[in-house]
């Protein structure tokens, strides 16, 4: 009998990393969650002379997505932001995170800008105080300024349908 | 340009069946008795290295002409990469790394191949058999999931760049050294369940696993050391080990190789601890193979961040529970009719090994428990949490300090029976030294007990190390100091280097723990600070361009005494391509301390920047002690018994 010991352990770590694999472990209850955002203000990407602050939007629900020129996988998530924007279900703004303006810009040109506008954080200080773990990452901030939503990493098709569509739904009635 | 990375596609595919062969015939060829489908064996393990070979040469060439319609190559290399990264990143990334590991094992197959000859047939077929079902699985885990060939069409005009912190001459070596000897382990793996297969688990099993062992460790320690300094340099923090999961895996097999390769002598010499034996063969590579799967499956977040895909992961958990639970059945099976050799004492060299056995199997245990508890306690939803150093740090210490202290005293003692007022008046003055140095040498600077505890354990090791060797010379027949030390094996000078090595790693871990400082600090042009007795001023700053980024260079002239003693310039490095940031911190070794100096951000329009200032004492032991633990494995593999000829010799005369 007690040649079999190693052979239960094994099989009871098996178990645990087969429901360890169906987890994200990146899904991290972000404590800003049912926060109100963290509030900034900052100067626009588009006429780096006019600052911007979230204030200006209480009473829209609104999406607020962190990126950057350099991310690649803010190129893998453009197309999906794009059609979000064209959809006109909710506004899409955007914080240009650590990155350089002329970039930035050339960017937008290149790949189409879904942003009803865009703020810069070029030293990162306001993506700290959201959180920002990485590129890209987005918010889903209600009427009144608080964080209902949090996606670290790309938006996806599945994300975008299930779980963000239908908040702001709820959230504007 | 040649297709070439459809010449390294189609290799791959034919290593697959040339492994299905080689996993299917020797074993049914030695369970029938068929001759020739067992000495085929040989040849499939030769072809499926040249297989591997060329795939791998595939993917470095497309690497080196930046075929950027490979998508590894796209997303992991960039055409100002020099070329030596580019070489370098054709292991850099997930594809490319579990290439390298296919690679490594045919390797190792196809040296089973050639250094067993003077085996018998079946347990050659055997083990070549058992490393195929493994090369098998990585084989079709590597096309199903992780082609590194995988075409990106139409081809970008330029690479995403490798990760900046892979780039750097540590890397070149760190990942070939550590699966050298992670996989290495595979050789163990594989006689053992050979063994266990045969029915036939001796004394001459454990003396042809011991070589193979030794190698792997030796590897593996080298690879764990260097990854420790190039995470120490590379990094910019200055930390050296962090208790990350990928560190975890890669120290897992280590402490159960540890434990095998001293289980191995009992089973070799006295005949004992079969069935134990065995089983730490199955484990040490199952850890490596767990470790793997830890690393490569994305279920446990690290700071060496990989691609994460869940398809990856089931596949891979599908193989390790056919691999290690097939074996562990094996051995649940056959362990039972394993009838155990001599008898020894309570006190005795058997007994002692036994307990350096457990001891480092619960050091191995408990760093898996650390690492896999997060993962434990998000399955029951009991929420996320992390098990961080203070965990690791104080159930290592309580673990390892008895270990340290048994090996002072393991090499002297008798087989068999040791008695223990011998073993007292032996070692009285060892013991004497060793307390008193540890009690009164932390007074030099500020007592502390760890430090006292530590200090302690390494004299204790060095004082019986050399009282042992002083009394084995003694007691030799030969005059002449010269004669007298030859008359000594390798493998034992082996053994007392790696603990001598140990023992200088634990001074490094212990005073570096003990007395180190540093300071955060804003600095301004022509300001200076004091950290550990020397003076920091920071001089100038310059841009600097290297081939592939840009960076802004400090100049910080150090003073002790008054005098300057050197300047040291760190770097921040913005890469081009992926936009990374990377601080390439300066670093004045030496023997006694190292001082680390990292360039942080600049604040106030760049007039002031943040800088990070440490003084590390002793901290470069930690990787002496390695270097002398891999010397000492060196030299054991070497002993003249396991020359291949002289352990046939060996059988002969048995």
């Amino acid at each position: 009998m007690k040649f079999a010991v190693p052979i239960l352990i094994f099989v009871t770590l098996v178990i645990f990393l087969g429901f360890g694999l169906r987890r994200d472990p990146r899904l991290l209850p972000s404590p800003l969650i049912d926060r109100p955002a963290p509030a900034f203000q900052l100067m626009r990407l588009d006429e780096p002379n006019r600052p911007f602050s979230p204030t200006e939007l209480r009473g829209t629900v609104w999406l607020l997505n962190t990126w950057a020129s350099w991310c690649v996988s803010c190129r893998q998530e453009h197309p999906l932001l794009l059609a979000l924007a064209r959809s006109g279900v909710v506004p899409v703004y955007g914080l240009n995170y650590k990155d350089k303006r002329t970039d930035a810009l050339e960017w937008l040109k290149s790949m189409g800008n879904p942003y009803i506008l865009n703020v810069q954080d070029a030293d990162g200080r306001v993506g700290m105080d959201y959180g920002v773990y990485g590129v890209p990452e987005t918010y889903l901030i209600d009427k009144t300024g608080v964080i209902r939503f949090k996606q670290i990493g790309p938006l996806t098709l599945e994300s975008i349908e299930k779980t963000i569509l239908p908040l702001v739904r709820n959230l504007n009635s | 340009m040649p297709d070439v990375a459809t010449i390294g596609n189609f290799s791959l595919i034919t290593a697959l069946i040339v492994a299905i062969l080689q996993a299917a015939l020797p074993l049914m060829g030695a369970s029938q008795g068929k001759s020739t489908w067992m000495s085929a064996a040989v040849r499939l393990a030769r072809c499926q290295f040249i297989l591997v070979v060329i795939a791998f040469l595939s993917l470095a060439y497309c690497f080196a002409a930046n075929d950027f319609s490979v998508l590894n190559v796209a997303q992991n290399s960039n055409s100002e990469l020099p070329l030596n990264y580019r070489l370098a990143a054709t292991w850099g990334s997930h594809e490319g790394s579990i290439l390298l590991w296919i690679l490594m094992l045919a390797f190792w197959s196809a040296a089973v191949s050639i250094f067993t000859r003077h085996l018998a047939k079946e347990v050659v077929a055997r083990v070549l058999g058992v490393m195929g079902i493994v090369s098998v699985g990585f084989l079709i885990f590597m096309l199903v999931t992780s082609n590194p060939f995988t075409r990106l069409i139409p081809a970008p005009a330029d690479g995403n760049d490798l990760n900046a912190l892979l780039q750097d001459p540590g890397m070149v070596v760190h990942p070939p050294m550590l699966y050298m000897g992670y996989v290495g382990f595979s050789v163990a793996f594989a006689f053992a369940v050979a063994a266990l297969l045969g029915n036939r688990l001796d004394a001459s099993w454990a003396r042809w696993s011991r070589p193979w062992t030794l190698i792997a460790w030796t590897f593996l320690t080298c690879g764990i050391a260097l990854g420790s300094y190039w995470s120490y340099y590379v990094q910019g923090w200055g930390g050296w080990w962090f208790w990350d999961p990928v560190e975890n895996a890669s120290f897992m097999p280590w402490l159960a190789g540890t434990a095998l390769i001293h289980s191995l002598v009992v089973t070799e010499k006295r005949g004992a601890f079969k069935a134990w034996t065995v089983l730490l063969a199955i484990a040490a590579f199952s850890l490596s193979l767990l470790g793997t799967f830890l690393v490569r499956s994305g279920v446990l977040i690290s700071v060496h961040a990989f691609a994460t895909d869940p398809k990856r992961g089931i596949v891979i958990l599908c193989f390790l529970t056919l691999i290690i639970g097939g074996s562990l059945v094996l051995y649940a099976w056959r362990a039972r009719q394993i009838r155990s050799g001599a008898s020894f004492d309570a006190i005795s060299r058997e007994s002692l090994l036994l307990s350096n056995n457990v001891l480092l199997t619960a050091a191995a245990g408990s760093v898996l428990l650390g690492t896999v508890y997060p993962l434990i306690i998000d399955a029951l939803n009991l929420g996320k949490l992390s098990v961080g150093p203070p965990y690791f740090n104080s159930v290592f210490v309580a673990i390892m300090s008895p270990a340290m202290f048994l090996m002072g005293i393991g090499p002297i003692a008798k087989w068999r029976k040791a008695e223990i007022p011998e073993l007292v008046i032996r070692l009285r003055w060892a013991l004497a030294i060793s307390i008193l140095a540890g009690i009164f040498i932390p007074f030099a600077v500020k007592w502390k007990p760890l430090v006292t505890l530590g200090l302690t354990l390494s004299f204790w090791i060095v004082a019986t190390i050399c009282f042992d060797l002083v009394s084995k010379l003694k007691s030799a027949q030969t005059k002449g100091i010269v004669q007298r030390l030859r008359t000594l094996p390798r493998n034992y000078y082996g053994m007392q280097l790696a603990h001598f090595g140990v023992a200088i790693s634990i001074v490094g871990i212990t005073l570096v723990t003990g007395y180190e400082s540093q300071k955060d600090l804003l600095m301004r042009v022509g300001e200076s600070t004091g950290v550990g007795g020397y003076v920091f001023q920071f001089q100038d700053l310059s841009g600097v361009e290297g081939p592939n980024y840009d960076a802004v260079r400090a100049g910080v002239d150090v003073f002790q005494n008054g005098k300057q003693i050197l300047r040291m310039q760190p770097e921040v490095r913005s890469y081009h391509a992926s936009g990374n940031e990377l601080k390439n911190a300066a670093i004045a070794g030496g023997i006694f301390r190292d001082l680390y100096v990292t360039l942080g951000e600049p604040l106030e329009e760049g007039t002031a920047w943040t800088f990070r200032i440490q003084h590390k004492p002793f901290v470069g032991w930690i990787w002496a002690g390695a270097v002398f633990m891999a010397l000492g494995g060196a030299l054991a593999c070497s002993d003249r018994r396991y020359k291949p000829a002289a352990s046939s010799a060996a059988r002969k005369a048995a």
